[in-house]
């Protein structure tokens, strides 16, 4: 075992094994921990920006952010989005300065010294449903909608556990007693959620004629909150493409300078 | 020394000109060009140089970062998500600061692994080997205070469970955690004063890490011999055999870190601290992070508080007396057969730690947990004292230059006539 | 091997070894841009962020502004100064002769509209606030602005008129989007 060590480290694959072994170990460590209590297993969804490669289908966003405005965002906020950030997900300007019109922010003071309400511009933040946590518990029964910017990255499990919940909700198995205003859920941890049950089919109309089933919906929005948490997804696989790409070159490369620099030197 | 201009072997006039009134390339010359370091090294002793880079690559972008971030409780999480996503590139400079934090971690942990294996820590390597892990603890440090900028809940619930630490030390114990919270909760004075620290701190590790560079260049390097180089033979200069076989290390680096910030950058965090920190509810599992778990685990195999507390910061400060704990006059594990296999063992043991670190603390993963802080202290203090009486090492080669060549034939002239300036 | 033998100062001195030279070469080649390209996202993390740019524009309503008041927006983090001016006010700047001007331009290719004066209120000597917003404020002795820092004195077309300051208070980028709203940049 030592002499085996020993001769990994005198290669390169031996240092590349030992980076990639100390990067298996740790999640190995610390996953479990996370499902730990409760692992309730998320049937896996195939999503459009899964994998190395993937990108965002630009007409599930689109769904997706018809029903987070037409159905979430009745609870839920978005504070960290912004209207200009739907011209990301293939709306225009126009459409966008249409749906910012759509809402009426604060602002203010004005010369009088008084806040008063205008339509949102697209420099605005999303509008938040309750003017703060007091009031959105005091309107939901004592539960709090947790804002929905990062949901996807704050969430073990990500998408699918979003696209889970959101197609999990069925009546209680016998002997399960729910308590008041609670909701069975198959895949919330602990099976009791506040959150009622909110897509039914045909919730809503979608403009481009794909069914609204629960399951179309739940993964249109799920995509939608998944671009929200990470928007710079595209670009960073993109760029890390090139960049290992290139670093690949630069290893071959700087391997081979190396070797001819130790040709004369007996090791 | 006689006062007056440095005699310098500069050509060009403006380096020369320079040289003779500080001779900084002289310097520079003398420590990286012609440097005798040992002919022998294997890719292990990449990873000094590594930790170099990760400290400078640490560096340049949290001071970048920190040009947008702001330390108060109701804008931290706020800024750190314009940053990723207003800020031009901020999501490329924050998720690599983010993940070199973890790269930094597997470096030097397979760094401090290099010195257990070959002996680096022993004479007269002793103080280098301090400095080390004065290094080592200052990274904890500043990687903790880190962790708590982006005010998430594991940020929040992390900095009150590591700060409550320092309640078990008898008597002043409150009066510390309050000292250190700046209130009497981990507020916005605790933020404030930690993203001070947290810039601070590297700058201190910067000066540490001179200071081991140093060092290293009275004692030079070990090797994976773990015996003293004996003449010219076995030596190279520094440059270019040592700069272009680092640079080969970095390159895999690069694409090993490549990989984590453009295609996985949140799989070694934990998904709770994108949840902006609420002091009134703790997550169900709080976990620190990976490179934590070890340490983490032995403070919680012990069912006391003040007696988990010593127990984890003794499993640090044990490193530094580990010179004197070792008391075989062999360095390189190579050479001794019964030694190698507890180590091997301890390498393993750490692993176990590290898992048991982030399971919850309960029922079977108690008991594993103290064997393995038992197994972790056993080695230091019971088995390598012992060892270095009673275990018979095997025969050391004669030189560097023997074993490297094979046959053990006559050395050829030409390596003899390489530059070498012995230090 | 011979090579290695052969005793000379550096470890490489050899000549006629292309290959090497060559690799040695595109290596270095690679390092570089690859560093170049470090060095970009740092320098651009530097530039106006989304957020800042997404607010590079600001609209102004004008409908309360009565004739010879003048407001004050913000626009890109500087006060713009909008003046609905008097007919003497447009008059007084249309009757001053271009060469008794220090930055000679009409007052007709200062405005869209003529009671409209939309200009940027920084002195263009070393950037202070002008006064003659208010009608209490000092208006200078042309009936414009005057900034107290070192005397400049505009006149009702905001063009400098005395003092040190070299140029004509900047009109920025406007567009009537209805006869009540401005949006500026």
């Amino acid at each position: 075992m030592p002499r085996v060590l020993a001769k990994m480290g005198r290669n390169l694959v031996g240092a590349l094994m030992l980076g990639a072994a100390a990067l298996a170990v740790t999640p190995m460590a610390s996953t479990p921990a996370r499902a730990a209590g409760e692992a309730i297993p998320l049937p896996a969804t195939q999503f459009s920006f899964e994998g190395l490669f993937g990108t965002f289908d630009r007409a599930s966003l689109q769904r997706g952010f018809q029903v987070y405005k037409e159905v979430c965002s009745a609870c839920h906020g978005m504070r960290q989005l912004f209207y200009r950030n739907l011209l990301e997900i293939g709306l225009t300007e126009a459409q966008v300065r249409n749906i910012a019109a759509q809402f009426e922010v604060q602002d203010g003071p004005n010369d009088l010294g008084e806040m008063f309400e205008r339509p949102a511009r697209i420099s605005d933040h999303f509008r938040r449903p309750f003017p703060n946590d007091q009031a959105a518990r005091a309107a939901n029964n004592g539960a709090l909608p947790p804002d929905l910017s990062v949901i996807v990255k704050a969430r073990a499990g990500g998408a699918d556990y979003i696209h889970a919940l959101l197609t999990g909700y069925t009546d209680p198995p016998e002997g399960f007693t729910l308590m008041d205003g609670m909701n069975y859920n198959k895949y919330f941890p602990g099976h009791q959620i506040a959150m009622p049950n909110v897509l039914n089919p045909g919730q809503v109309e979608y403009a481009d004629g794909t069914e609204a089933t629960v399951d179309q919906m739940a993964r249109d929005v799920t995509t939608f909150l998944a671009w929200a948490a990470e928007p710079e997804l595209e670009q960073r696989r993109q760029m890390g493409v090139k960049i290992i790409l290139f670093l690949i070159v630069m290893g071959g490369l700087t391997y081979a300078v190396k070797r001819r620099i130790w040709a004369d030197v007996k090791h | 020394m006689a006062i007056g201009l440095h005699q310098s072997d500069f050509k060009n006039p403006v380096v020369r000109w320079i040289d003779s009134r500080m001779p900084i390339f002289t310097m520079m010359q003398k420590e990286y060009g012609t440097f005798p370091t040992p002919r022998n090294f294997n890719y292990f002793w990449n990873f000094g140089a590594l930790a170099m880079i990760n400290l400078m690559i640490m560096i340049a972008t949290g001071i970048f970062l920190s040009m947008h971030y702001t330390a108060h409780t109701s804008m931290a999480f706020d800024s750190v998500e314009r940053i990723m996503r207003d800020v031009n590139f901020g999501w490329l400079l924050r998720y690599v600061h983010m993940n070199g934090a973890s790269m930094f971690f597997i470096v030097v942990y397979i760094h401090i692994w290099r010195g257990l294996w070959y002996g680096s820590y022993k004479a007269p390597r002793e103080l280098l080997w301090i400095l080390g892990v004065v290094i080592f603890l200052l990274m904890m440090a500043t990687a903790f205070m880190g962790y708590v900028l982006p005010w998430g809940q594991m940020s929040f619930w992390g900095a009150t469970v590591i700060t409550n630490l320092f309640s078990a030390i008898p008597i002043v114990g409150e009066n510390i955690v309050i000292w250190l919270w700046g209130g009497f909760s981990v507020d916005n004075p605790t933020l404030s004063r930690f993203f001070s620290l947290h810039y601070l701190l590297p700058f201190v590790i910067v000066g540490v890490v001179f200071l081991h560079v140093a060092a290293l260049h009275i004692t030079g390097s070990n090797n994976p011999l773990g015996i003293d180089p004996k003449g010219p033979q076995d030596t190279i200069p520094f440059h270019p055999y040592y700069t272009i076989k680092d640079s080969v290390g970095m390159v895999v680096y690069f694409i090993v870190f490549a990989f984590l910030v453009f295609f996985a950058p949140n799989y070694l965090g934990h998904p709770d601290n994108y949840i902006p920190a609420n002091p009134l509810v703790t997550p169900a599992h709080i976990v620190p992070e990976w490179y934590f778990l070890p340490f983490y685990a032995i403070l919680r195999a012990v069912p006391d508080k003040l007696g988990g507390v010593v127990l984890m910061f003794a499993s640090i400060a044990i490193l530094f007396i580990l010179p004197w704990l070792d008391t075989s006059s062999v360095r390189s594990m190579r050479f001794r057969p019964v030694a190698k296999w507890f180590l091997v063992l301890w390498g393993l043991n750490f692993a176990v730690l590290m898992w048991v670190g982030a399971k919850p603390a309960e029922g079977h993963y108690v008991t594993i947990a103290r064997f393995a802080t038992a197994y972790y202290f056993l080695y230091f203090l019971v088995i390598l004292p012992l060892l270095g009486r009673l275990e018979r090492p095997l025969s050391l080669p004669e030189s560097i230059a023997k074993p490297v060549l094979r046959g053990g034939g006559p050395l050829p002239a030409g390596a003899a006539a390489k530059p070498m300036e012995k230090a | 091997m011979a090579e290695a033998m052969a005793p000379h100062p550096a470890p490489h001195g050899e000549a006629g070894d292309t290959r090497r030279d060559f690799l040695k070469l595109t290596a270095g080649a690679f390092a570089a841009v690859g560093v170049g390209a470090i060095a970009w996202p740092f320098i651009d993390s530097m530039n106006p962020a989304r957020d800042v740019l997404a607010l590079s524009s600001t609209e102004a309503d004008l409908a309360p502004v009565a004739v010879g008041q003048a407001i004050t927006v913000s626009w890109r983090g500087k006060p713009v100064f909008i003046k609905r001016r008097t007919e003497e006010e447009i008059r007084a700047a249309r009757a001053v002769p271009l060469s008794e001007l220090r930055d000679p331009q009409t007052d007709q290719s200062r405005v869209i509209r003529d009671p409209w004066l939309v200009v940027i209120g920084v002195c263009t000597h070393l950037g202070c606030i002008p006064l003659g917003q208010k009608p209490t404020d000092p208006h200078g002795d042309f009936g414009g602005w005057f900034c107290p820092c070192h005397g400049s004195h505009y006149d009702t077309s905001g063009r400098i008129r005395l003092g040190p300051a070299p140029a004509n208070l900047a009109v920025p980028e406007y567009a009537f989007t209805s006869d009540t709203q401005i949006r500026i940049g």
